[in-house]
This record gives C-alpha cells, sequence and structure tokens, in this order.
C-alpha cells in the first residue's frame, strides 16, 4: 500500500496549527445577535411567574424566550440514529427546571453587555422542591425527577418513571448463582467512577441564519450535523427541508458534542426574529450545563475453577444520568456488551441495573462510553481474582481471553474476526518490565514503586444501525472530490478518509478534495461517535472509491472502443493491455462532463456492518506512591493498542496518547463535584483539575496489528477503546505498590493516605 | 475607548470598552487567532506576547496594553509555520484549538531559554493545556523543532 499506513500530516492541519479562521466562532457575521442563557440557581423547582417586561424594554433587546415561546412536543437531545432509544424527555425549555444551570429564559441583544444586562431584570418566582441528588437513593425518592405524562420511549427501555428510573436491564446467558456455588474461588469487588467532564478546548458554540431561500441555517461545533437537523425539525416544529446544518472545524467534542446541547437556543431565536444569532458557551457554562460521563456504582463478582479459569461473570450496576436521559439506555447497556465477551471460558455471564434520574446536570457520551466504567468494574475485579488464586494478572488474563475465531456467551454465535490483545499483554509484559516489577514493589525510603495492568475492548461502529455512506466525484478537472458527513473533530479522520481513497483511486493526497459537512450536500452519516468513522464511513468510502474506479475503467474503456477487461488504469492513465492506446484521466474527465460524455462520473458507498469488531488495548501503569502523604505519580504507562490495520500511524498514536491521558485524568485527578444542594462546585478548570505536562509520567505506545476480515484494509476503530485501561490499572499499580485498594476514583492522596492508615 | 499599540510590528488603534480584556478586544480588532478556552487563567490558550513576553491575553484588561508592543500569531508567521510544521508532521496539533497559544510560547521559550532539556521544556509549557494530545507528541515536535535529544 502506498498512502494506507503512511504517517501523513491533515489535510487541515496547517490551517488550524497557525489560528487561521476556520471554527464556528470565526465565521459569525458580524451583525449577529449574542445570546445569553437565564438558568436555574435551584436543582428542583417549577416556575411559578416570570416577568420579562423589564428585559425586553432595554435598549438593543431583540427578545426574550421563556417556557410559553416554545413547541409543547418532546424530544431528546441524545445524538443516536432515529428512532433514539433516548426517552423523549425534555422541552426547549420547560416550566419545571430540573438541575441548577437548566435553562429558564432566553435573552438575544445586539451585544452581550446588554443581553445580561437585561438578564438581571428578569423577575422569577420559583417553588422549590426537594431534589434527588444521591443517586444512590433515587430509586423510589419521595421526589420523583420526571411527572410530565407526555414522556415518550421509542423502545421498551424499563422506564419507571415513578421511581425515578429511566432504564431496568436484566441479561444473562446460564445461571450465574449456581455457576458461582461451583466456583473453588469467588471475588466480589464494588467500585465507583466518578462522572467525568469532557473538557474540549472548544467549549459549546453555534449561529444560525436564515439564507436566501429563508431556511434556517445552523453553523455548529458538533459531531452529529445530521441528528441536529432532525432534532432541530421535531423540536421546533419546523419541516427539515427547512434546516440545514453546517459543521466547521471542531476544537475537540470527546463524545460531549454527541448531544445537541444548545443549538435549540440560536435557532429559536433566529426563527423569532428574523435574524442571525450566535451563542457561545463560556467554560463555566460547558462544566455546569451540558454533560459528563455517567457516574456509576458497579458490584462485580466473578468466579473461577481451580486451574484459574474464570466460569462466572455477574455485573450489578447502577448509573446516574442526571436531570435527563441522554444516552442512558445504551452507555449503560455497553457496560455489559463491551466487557462480557472478553473472558470467554465463562459458563454463565449476567449484566443487571438500573439507571436513575437525579436533580444534577445529564450524563451524556463520553469517549469509552460505558466500556470506561465497565472496564474498570470488572478488570478491578480480575485483578483481585488474580491475586486470591495467587496467579500472575497476565497470566490469568492470557488463559481466559477470547482469541479471533471464538465465540462468547453473548456474541450470539458470532465467531471473533480478528484479535491480537495475547500479542498485545506480551509486548506491554516487555515495555513495562513485567518480569522484573510484578509483583514485588521497590521501596525507597517512603517512595515505593510497583507495577499494574488491565485490558480493555469496544467496539468499531454500532452493529446493524449506524451506516455511513459516501461518494466520490471526478471533477472536470481531472481532481476528485470525496463527500462524507463524518465530523473530524480534530482526529483526522477527513485525511485517513482522504488517504483511503487515495489507495484505490492510486492517486495522490493533493488530488482528493474532502468535504464534510453539510446536511444540504454531504451524504447521510449519523456523525463521528460509537468508534464509527475509521470503520463504518471508512467502508462506505472503500466502496464508493471503488465503484468510481470502476466506472473510470469502463467509460475509460469506451473511448478507446475496447472491452473494459482489455484496459487498466493506474491512476493516471487508462491504457489497454496491449499499450496501443490511452487516455489520461483528465482527458476522460473533461470528456465525461461535456458534449461526449455527458454523464459526470460519481462513485457511491454506503456502508453499514453487521458486526462491531472490538479494538483492544492491554495497559500497564508503574507508579510511585509516596507512604507519608499517599500521592501517587504515575512514572511510566504503556499502551499495546490491536486496532487492526493502522491507517495513518502518526494521527492513530496521537489518538492512543491522547486518550490515555484523559484516563489517567480519570484516575488520578479528575471529578466532577456537586455541593448540598445540587450546586456544581467544579465549574472551572481552578477546581476539575484536567492533566497538565507534568501529570502524566511517561507514555509509550505500541501497535499490534492484525487483520480485520470486515475493515477497510483491516482497520478497526481507535479512538475510544483507549480511554478505558488507566483507571483500573493505575488502582492495581498502587494496591501492589502499599496494599490499598482504591474503590472510589480518582485516587487522590487523600484516599491513599486514609487507606495507608487502615492498615497500620 | 482608544489604546494605541504596537500590534505586529505596526502602529494600531485598537477600539474596547475600560473593561474589556485584550483577547476580546483583539478577536474584534479581527486577530481571530485568539482563543479563549477557560476564563481563569488556566488553560493558555490566548497566549500572545506583550513586549515579547508571552501573556494571557484573556487575563489582561486592554488598557494594560497601551503603548505596549503585541505579538499575536499572524506577527510571527514564519516561525509559527515553521514550528507547525514540525507538529503537523507529528500529528500533534489534532483540534488545533489550543495550537496559536501554544505556538506562541514555544516560540518565545525558543527565545529565552538556551539548550533546554527535556524537563526545562516541559516546564515552560505546563501553562499550556491540551486535552486532545495528550502532550507527548507535543513534546517530540518541540524537541525535534529546538534539536533537543
Amino acid at each position: 500500500m502506498k498512502i494506507v499506513g503512511k504517517g501523513i500530516g491533515k489535510i487541515d492541519g496547517m490551517a488550524i496549527a497557525t489560528g487561521k479562521p476556520v471554527y464556528t466562532d470565526d465565521l459569525v457575521m458580524p451583525n449577529a445577535l449574542v445570546i445569553k442563557l437565564l438558568r436555574s440557581p435551584h436543582a428542583f423547582a417549577k416556575i411559578i411567574t416570570i416577568d420579562t417586561t423589564k428585559a425586553e424594554q432595554v435598549p438593543g433587546v431583540a427578545c426574550v424566550l421563556t417556557y410559553k415561546d416554545v413547541p409543547n412536543v418532546r424530544f431528546t437531545v441524545a445524538g443516536q440514529s432515529y428512532p433514539e432509544p433516548s426517552p423523549y424527555d425534555r422541552l426547549i425549555l420547560e416550566q419545571i427546571v430540573r438541575y441548577v444551570g437548566d435553562e429558564v429564559a432566553v435573552i438575544a441583544a445586539v451585544d452581550e453587555r446588554t443581553a445580561l444586562k437585561a438578564m438581571k431584570l428578569i423577575k422569577v418566582a420559583y417553588e422549590v422542591y426537594e431534589p434527588v441528588l444521591d443517586f444512590e437513593t433515587a430509586k423510589g425518592h419521595t421526589s420523583v425527577v420526571h411527572t410530565e405524562t407526555d414522556l415518550h420511549c421509542n423502545f421498551d427501555i424499563g422506564m419507571k418513571q415513578q421511581l425515578n428510573v429511566v432504564s431496568s436491564q436484566y441479561l444473562e446467558m446460564g445461571n450465574v448463582e449456581e455457576e458461582l456455588k461451583k466456583c473453588a474461588v469467588v471475588v466480589e469487588d464494588i467500585n465507583y467512577m466518578q462522572a467525568q467532564a469532557h473538557c474540549m478546548m472548544e467549549t459549546y458554540r453555534a449561529f444560525s441564519y436564515l439564507d436566501h431561500a429563508g431556511r434556517l441555517v445552523v453553523v455548529s461545533s458538533t459531531q452529529i450535523p445530521f441528528h441536529v437537523r432532525r432534532k432541530l425539525a421535531r423540536s421546533l416544529e419546523i419541516p427539515s427541508s427547512k434546516v440545514r446544518v453546517i459543521k466547521p472545524r471542531i476544537g475537540g467534542g470527546f463524545g460531549g458534542k454527541q448531544t445537541v446541547v444548545m443549538e435549540f437556543f440560536t435557532a429559536l431565536v433566529t426563527l423569532k426574529t428574523g435574524k442571525p444569532a450566535k451563542l457561545i458557551y463560556d467554560r463555566e457554562e460547558t462544566f455546569s450545563c451540558s454533560n459528563s460521563r455517567h457516574a456509576m456504582r458497579l458490584t462485580v463478582r466473578v468466579g473461577a475453577d481451580s486451574d484459574g479459569y474464570i466460569r462466572a461473570i455477574d455485573i450489578q450496576g447502577l448509573s446516574d444520568t442526571g436531570a435527563y436521559g441522554e444516552h442512558a439506555s445504551t452507555v449503560f447497556m455497553v457496560v455489559g456488551q463491551k466487557t462480557l465477551p472478553l473472558y470467554n471460558k465463562t459458563n454463565a455471564v449476567r449484566f443487571m441495573g438500573d439507571v436513575v434520574y437525579t436533580n444534577k446536570m445529564p450524563g451524556g457520551a463520553f469517549r469509552g462510553y460505558g466500556a470506561t466504567q465497565g472496564t474498570f468494574g470488572l478488570e478491578a475485579a480480575i485483578n483481585k481474582l488474580a491475586d486470591k488464586l495467587n496467579m500472575d494478572p497476565t497470566e490469568l488474563r492470557l488463559k481466559n481471553l477470547i482469541k479471533a475465531g471464538e465465540s462468547s456467551l453473548i456474541s450470539q454465535g458470532k465467531l471473533l474476526g480478528s484479535s491480537s490483545l495475547h500479542r498485545c499483554i506480551e509486548k506491554g509484559k516487555e515495555l513495562i518490565g513485567w518480569a522484573e516489577k510484578y509483583p514485588k514493589p521497590v521501596v525507597n525510603g517512603n517512595k515505593v514503586r510497583a507495577v499494574g495492568m488491565a485490558v480493555t475492548m469496544q467496539g468499531s461502529g454500532i452493529a446493524n444501525i449506524d451506516t455511513a455512506s459516501a461518494e466520490v466525484r471526478l471533477s472536470d478537472d481531472g481532481n476528485y472530490t470525496l463527500l462524507i458527513g463524518s465530523t473530524d473533530m480534530g482526529t483526522g479522520s477527513d485525511t485517513i478518509l482522504a488517504q483511503m481513497a487515495a489507495e484505490i483511486l492510486e492517486t495522490d493526497m493533493g488530488k482528493i478534495i474532502v468535504n464534510a459537512s453539510d446536511t444540504d450536500v454531504s451524504p447521510y452519516d449519523p456523525g463521528s461517535y460509537a468508534s464509527s468513522t475509521t470503520y463504518v464511513t471508512g467502508m462506505a468510502v472503500v466502496k464508493a472509491a471503488e465503484e468510481l474506479k470502476q466506472k473510470i475503467i469502463e467509460k475509460g474503456a469506451a473511448f478507446l472502443e475496447v472491452l473494459a477487461t482489455e484496459v487498466e488504469f493506474d491512476g493516471k492513465v487508462i491504457r489497454t493491455l496491449t499499450g496501443e492506446k490511452e487516455l489520461s484521466l483528465e482527458k476522460l474527465a473533461e470528456r465525461m462532463v461535456l458534449g461526449l460524455g455527458k454523464l459526470q462520473l460519481v462513485g457511491n458507498g454506503t456502508y453499514g456492518s453487521p458486526v462491531s469488531p472490538p479494538p483492544y488495548v492491554a495497559g500497564f501503569a508503574e507508579v510511585e506512591v509516596d507512604t507519608d502523604t499517599g500521592k501517587v505519580s504515575l512514572i511510566d504507562y504503556v499502551a499495546v493498542v490491536d486496532c487492526g490495520t493502522v491507517i495513518n500511524p502518526n494521527l492513530a498514536r496521537i489518538q492512543v496518547e491522547g486518550g490515555i491521558v484523559q484516563g489517567i485524568g480519570l484516575a488520578l485527578y479528575e471529578e466532577v463535584r456537586f455541593g448540598k444542594k445540587g450546586n456544581l462546585h467544579t465549574n472551572s478548570f481552578m477546581q476539575y483539575k484536567i492533566p497538565c505536562r507534568k501529570d502524566i509520567g511517561r507514555i509509550h505506545v505500541a501497535f499490534e496489528e492484525c487483520f480485520e476480515p470486515t475493515g477497510p484494509f483491516g482497520a478497526k476503530s481507535v479512538g475510544e477503546v483507549v480511554a478505558n485501561t488507566p483507571a483500573p490499572a493505575i488502582v492495581h499499580a498502587v494496591y501492589n505498590a502499599v496494599g490499598v485498594r482504591i474503590n472510589r476514583l480518582p485516587i487522590t492522596p487523600e484516599k491513599v493516605f486514609l487507606g495507608l492508615q487502615d492498615k497500620k | 475607548m482608544e489604546i494605541k499599540v504596537i500590534l505586529n510590528h505596526k502602529p494600531v488603534t485598537l477600539v474596547g470598552e475600560k473593561d474589556e480584556f485584550l483577547a476580546d478586544i483583539l478577536r474584534n480588532h479581527g486577530r481571530l487567532s485568539i482563543r479563549k478556552g477557560c476564563n481563569t487563567a488556566c488553560c493558555g490558550l490566548c497566549t500572545v506576547w506583550l513586549d515579547g513576553k508571552p501573556t494571557l491575553s484573556c487575563n489582561i484588561l486592554g488598557i494594560r496594553a497601551a503603548g505596549k508592543e503585541i505579538t499575536t500569531i499572524e506577527g510571527i508567521a514564519q516561525e509559527a509555520e515553521e514550528f507547525a510544521q514540525v507538529l503537523v508532521a507529528e500529528g500533534a496539533e489534532q483540534c488545533g484549538f489550543c495550537s496559536p497559544g501554544f505556538i506562541m510560547t514555544v516560540v518565545a521559550m525558543k527565545k529565552e531559554l538556551e539548550n533546554p532539556n527535556e524537563a526545562d521544556i516541559i516546564h515552560y509549557l505546563t501553562g499550556n493545556l491540551c486535552r486532545c494530545t495528550g502532550y507527548m507528541g507535543q513534546l517530540r515536535a518541540v524537541k525535534t523543532y529546538l534539536g533537543v535529544k
């Protein structure tokens, strides 16, 4: 392969690196109204009266909108394919407010100063209710978060509204209780994973305007343009033919922008006033009023026989979705779905539990999407089991992990197409120095060093649901335009998809023009989430490019007056096999759009996969624990990755390193914390710590390539799986160092220190 | 309020309110490379040079820049591009939103530190947060750019 597998730079790299105006806020027209949102100070309340008269009288105010001004039709803001599994439990603005920061009024004015001045003049009287803040007592709480009678679910997700249960799930293969009784060794572990904030550097933002045809155009920093269009049409009761959504360059997403956080407000203002309007969330609003990773409690039991074969796994979970049910059932389902297939020597497995409503900022999609939580719960238990079996945890895994060609109890008979996870573990052991460093910690005064490890899997796209289309067009000048609807949010997906097209068309990157994403222009794509773009959109691009190539050969042969089987195309020239006649691609392109050909050549591809091939990571941590203070320093982190074929090694490596650091943040530093009244304490980078350069030790990444038969050039996904191993691996290393097993993230010095005191 | 400054080597009169921060005034003046990421002086995205020193433009009132020399990435286009090429070759710009502020700090570091080692580099750049890359690729790029082994 000439282009696939090469670490070439991103096609938009120089523009975004040097500060060119290519992001949402750079493109706003100068006369756009500025929107500010009045938010609820209460975690749970009803608006009794709201008086906007004085605010509306402020010179320069264009409109002040409340719940009285929006359609009364419920919807979900979760970016999922229709019909969405998330409950329709939202209105754009509502008389009931369900968390501190929930929107109460929309103010649009000529500038920010005027909008803020008007905001202070809005008078609101609330009837305050007792909020549900603790997710462990939410079920059956005297306060019911959602009492509305028009709440709607497209599927039976186990909603029990009166009990604050959004989704209740039960999956069992075999008889877990019976199987656990037969096991020689059983461990139980209860672990809590906290909520986590995405902290993409570009906060949420959008602007909208009416175009020359009176249509609503929304330019948004979003991962899901097509879902945004559909949801705007539904929630605003306008035909979707009247809505266009454009995604410019995005300053990071990590799943946060897989939820429609705020486009409704700009659209509403533009429709009400006819004027362009923009809304930019500041960091505090982004922390307080968007979405986060779902906090969960996971109780895991694992049983093994005396030979160390894992025979039963039971995962019982409780997930906190906050005030609204975005991604509630699906994130929770993934906890089991992306963990239970790992260890396939089992006779019985179970995943069960509830997702509950509370009066806090909603959970949402976040890189890893339930697999992060599930991996933490299960891998912590597996490490505990290794301890109890007196087995090396790497050996326990090598003995029990699924291999290519095998199946698991929940794989519905489907065989695993590819895996190099066993090789990943061997490689990782070598890179971290496992043989020398495990299990004995190295003590140097008050500093103790030890290693720990964990493995994980994710998926590649959502099987049988998410389906992407792509189009490759041969232009009049012999260049190609690749049209896609996926959303490069910094990952480099536009670049790697162009690499795939260039590889098939045997051309160079300079000849491929990438266009993405604009709902008026792009072929349908659900958007970039669920680790789908390389795998699902990639396959659509491969199919589209192959179709176009075939057409080039056929039409070229026709012009050369021979059969298609009698020519070859090398990317530049269509030539008869005998070498007698030839036609350049440029000449063919020109002829096709003019009188002679009369048919512009286009290749189309649509792909949805019946399987979601898992990528894998084996993660190894070496930490140093200060026994005087409890502080944990990460020394080295080794991540060995199976993402099938690596399409672009440089971009893939950065994806891995970035995901690992996000996982390190989750393990050691980051925590979304609320006060007693449901107010968010961690609403800035002063209170919410993401890792900086000094916090991460050294990260070593290696790839163990394998060939996924269903993927483009053998590729699987890489974007999400990389976030999952640090939390359990670092917890394991801390335990191996000082014998303190942390069950509630993050691993703060305080928790380790107190754990050390308890041991004395 | 009018503020006379030297912006990217040229005398310019900026217009802004008395309580307006330099970052906003510069963006209103069309310097769209200025990004804001935090409002709390934590992230480094808005970094410009004030009299040659890296400064957080979202954390300094515009009026305090009066009479001073302001440099944005547009003012060091050639050096910025030189380093950006190394960064992009490494794949370490990712979403790119933090890159202008990061590049301003890297180029300032190159001018300020003599033969920095890895620890010096990490220390100098600690105030520039990045949520995408995990910093390792950025470090590789900086070391390549500075010729640090």
